[in-house]
């Protein structure tokens, strides 16, 4: 008897499309199709466009990974959608402008990221500096006894740092280098006014007086391959890039061509062109530090993303305004 | 104190920042507190121009800055004492311990005598050897001072350490026979706290794992696992000195609440004491030890230490080996009753326990807390400004006894 009360009360629960799906649904996937009532179409055997077609004509919510790209195709075949919840920071797999033409409201993960992503950041960079991962791969291979002293590393105080980007995970990772005692500038589309870094309108010129550079901005038209072999060789042969925001900022075969070149002298990547493909050149160098884009996989980040894509939704549904809407720039 | 030989102010191109024909021809001999002075002022005048670099001879400028919040963000360095009276100092017997630095072997082959205890098959007799020559030893981490060394060198003057701790130097007998030691404080600080708080980062959000997985090419069929945030995670300090307070500082930025243990409550800070070690693990989810290594803090961090910070706590060691009781530790590690560990430092080092390269929760690295090629240096050059100004006659730079 329980059991069917549940039943109709998941039957009268708003319906909502998932697509990617999100990671998120590893861990908080049964919970949330218990609190909505939630299409998979990676559990039928129909390709995308059909099982829409077939089930999702009159849903009005969608929610949506960072990486599954929502094109005006798929939107064709979602005529009822109006709302669109991501569950990444960054916007560039939606199709923003056909989202605004239909009257689709977006919500992303707004900041809930930042710190994480700028805690990975920091890791990262201080692990190519001081060699942690080429270091622990020392001992753990029992290298130590026999090969004797490790090779120095860098010292990351006093250091110039140029932050690509200083949007909310830029000022965290402003913040957090300050402490180590290092320099801030940044590059952006504006100055922000109520910064006391300097601020840089030239790319390069940041780069040419920054020994790390660590990116943090968008992927845009703009932006895409920003950061190309000039602005590397600016960089220079003792600089640094550690990348935790998407991999098409950087123009990839550049980066690898300048790491094999010794042009630049190290890099922390989290995020890549074309993942999870990883270029294999990379594996060779131990100035390099390569994470499988989990800047926000955390225990912590995961849950509190499950409740503000919850908190997304219930608010749409209540006619109650979003907690992160994304506003039109 | 007679401080500053001389303070250059540049600009990233090279070019002299104006702040009066001072800035061109250096401040000399000036006290420490009206270094500061003209250094802010120099550093006030360049706030609008981008970020100007600081070279100076004066080793306590990095005590300045650390200790004189500036509003501006700078970079020292420290350029080695030019080689005085010559000739005098050549014939000087100075004994290096073991292989610690070539540019510093290089410095003290050129202007004293130098031997090289490693090299030397039959140590005891060698000593005896040249027992009348010896007048300085240079020490590290590894090698130092010991009383039998002490006791085999009659003409021993003073002690010069290539590091910040004293553990392998017998303290008392050189005070004893007043016989002087230095050691390397300050310019190696940040890179040790930086180390720490690299490890904790490695350790809780496995990077290093994460490096592995990707070369392997295992992301290609799946994601990796869910790690554990380190923002606002609450850090517990052991020994608020330089390090202790430099790695509270970059935690600090993190959010991440600090405590801290020591002999004694430190006035002027927010942080939380306790007097209890076992209350302060307890307490926290990241333990760092960052106090000196001395028979009282020998295996300070011990089993009871260990299960009060428990299954989801970290320990970070870059401190000495001995500071913890490490089969202890590592049982701990393979039973998972420690969450896990960020380790540099071990009780015999370049051994590590075995048990603990395939543990995923833990990273290990070889001693290398002070090593960065600025910091190193900057250490040679203190170790040979001690050894110079002892043998001139003139103030040590970091005198411990």
């Amino acid at each position: 008897m329980a059991e069917g009360l549940q039943i109709t009360k998941i039957q009268q629960s708003p319906e909502i499309i998932v697509l990617g799906p999100p990671s998120v649904f590893r861990t908080h996937g049964k919970e949330f199709s218990s609190r909505f009532r939630a299409l998979r179409p990676w559990e039928s055997p129909l390709p995308l466009a059909q099982f829409l077609a077939a089930q999702a004509q009159n849903t009005q919510a969608a929610l949506c990974s960072g990486t599954f790209s929502l094109s005006a195709a798929v939107l064709d075949n979602l005529p009822s959608l109006r709302l669109v919840v991501t569950t990444s920071a960054g916007v560039n797999h939606i199709d923003l402008s056909e989202c605004r033409r239909r009257g689709i409201a977006v919500a992303n993960a707004a900041t809930i990221f930042s710190a994480d992503v700028a805690d990975l950041a920091v890791g990262l960079l201080l692990d190519v500096l001081r060699k942690i991962s080429a270091g622990n791969r020392y001992v753990k291979n029992g290298f130590w006894p026999k090969q004797g002293a490790y090779p120095l590393g860098f010292k990351l105080g006093g250091k110039q740092v140029g932050i690509v980007g200083l949007g909310s995970i830029g000022l965290e990772v402003a913040k957090r280098l300050e402490a180590f005692g290092c320099a801030i500038s940044y590059y952006s589309r504006n100055k922000k006014p109520s910064v006391s870094y300097v601020f840089y309108p030239d790319l390069r010129k940041l780069a040419a007086t920054s020994d790390i550079l660590v990116v943090c901005c968008a992927l845009t038209e703009q932006t895409h391959h920003m950061i190309d072999r000039e602005v590397l060789l600016a960089l220079g042969k003792e600089g640094v890039i550690v990348n935790i925001a998407r991999g098409a900022v950087v123009d990839e075969k550049e980066l690898v061509a300048c790491l094999q070149q010794g042009e630049i002298g190290g890099a922390g990547l989290d995020v890549f062109e074309n993942e999870p493909h990883v270029p294999k050149e990379l594996f060779e160098h131990d100035n390099v530090v390569l994470s499988p884009h989990f800047g926000v996989f955390t225990e912590e980040s995961f849950g509190d993303l499950y409740e503000l894509m919850c908190g997304n939704l219930e608010a749409f549904f209540s006619n109650k305004p979003l907690l992160s809407l994304v506003s039109e720039e | 104190m007679v401080g500053v030989a001389k303070l250059v102010v540049m600009d990233p191109k090279g070019r002299l920042v104006s702040g009066g024909s001072s800035a061109k021809t250096g401040i000399m001999q000036k006290s420490i507190k009206e270094s500061t002075k003209m250094l802010a002022t120099l550093v006030r005048r360049a706030k609008s121009q981008p970020p100007i670099t600081l070279t100076c001879n004066l080793l306590h400028i990095s005590q300045l800055i650390s200790t004189h919040p500036l509003h501006h963000n700078f970079s020292t360095t420290t350029r080695a004492p030019p080689p005085s009276a010559a000739a005098k100092m050549e014939a000087v017997g100075v004994l290096m311990m073991c292989p610690m630095n070539n540019y510093l072997e290089q410095e003290l082959d050129k202007r004293f005598k130098l031997f090289r205890y490693w090299t030397q098959p039959k140590q005891r007799e060698f000593l005896a050897q040249h027992a009348e020559a010896i007048r300085a030893v240079v020490g590290n981490a590894t090698a130092g001072a010991s009383a039998e060394v002490i006791d085999a060198l009659p003409k021993l003057e003073i002690v010069s350490s290539f590091s910040v701790g004293l553990d392998k130097i017998d303290l008392i007998k050189c005070k004893e026979k007043g016989i002087r030691v230095t050691n390397t404080p300050d310019v190696l600080t940040e890179d040790v706290a930086d180390l720490a708080i690299g490890l904790m980062l490695a350790v809780l959000r496995r990077i290093c794992e994460c490096d592995k997985y990707v070369r392997s090419g295992a992301w290609k069929f799946g994601d990796f696992k869910l790690t554990t945030k380190f923002s606002g995670k609450r850090v517990g300090i052991i020994g608020l000195g330089r390090i202790g307070l430099a790695i509270a500082k970059r935690a600090e930025a993190f959010d991440c609440p600090i405590s801290y243990y020591s002999r004694s409550e430190k006035p002027n800070t927010n942080y939380k004491y306790y007097g209890n070690l076992i209350e302060l693990a307890s307490n926290c989810d990241i333990l760092v030890v960052a106090c000196a290594l001395t028979p009282e803090t020998t295996h300070i961090v011990n089993r009871e230490v260990i299960d009060a910070l428990g299954p989801k706590g970290v320990l970070i060691n870059i401190g000495r080996g001995p500071h913890v009781d490490e089969p202890e530790l590592v049982s701990a590690l393979v039973e998972g009753r420690l969450g896990g560990a960020g380790l540099d430092v071990f009780e015999k080092e370049p051994e590590v326990p075995e048990q603990l390269f395939g543990l995923d929760n833990v990273v290990l690295l070889p001693h290398v807390g002070s090593g960065t090629i600025e910091t190193r240096k900057a250490m040679a050059d203190l170790v040979l400004g001690n050894l110079e100004a002892h043998f001139a006659n003139k103030p040590l730079l970091t005198p411990v006894v």
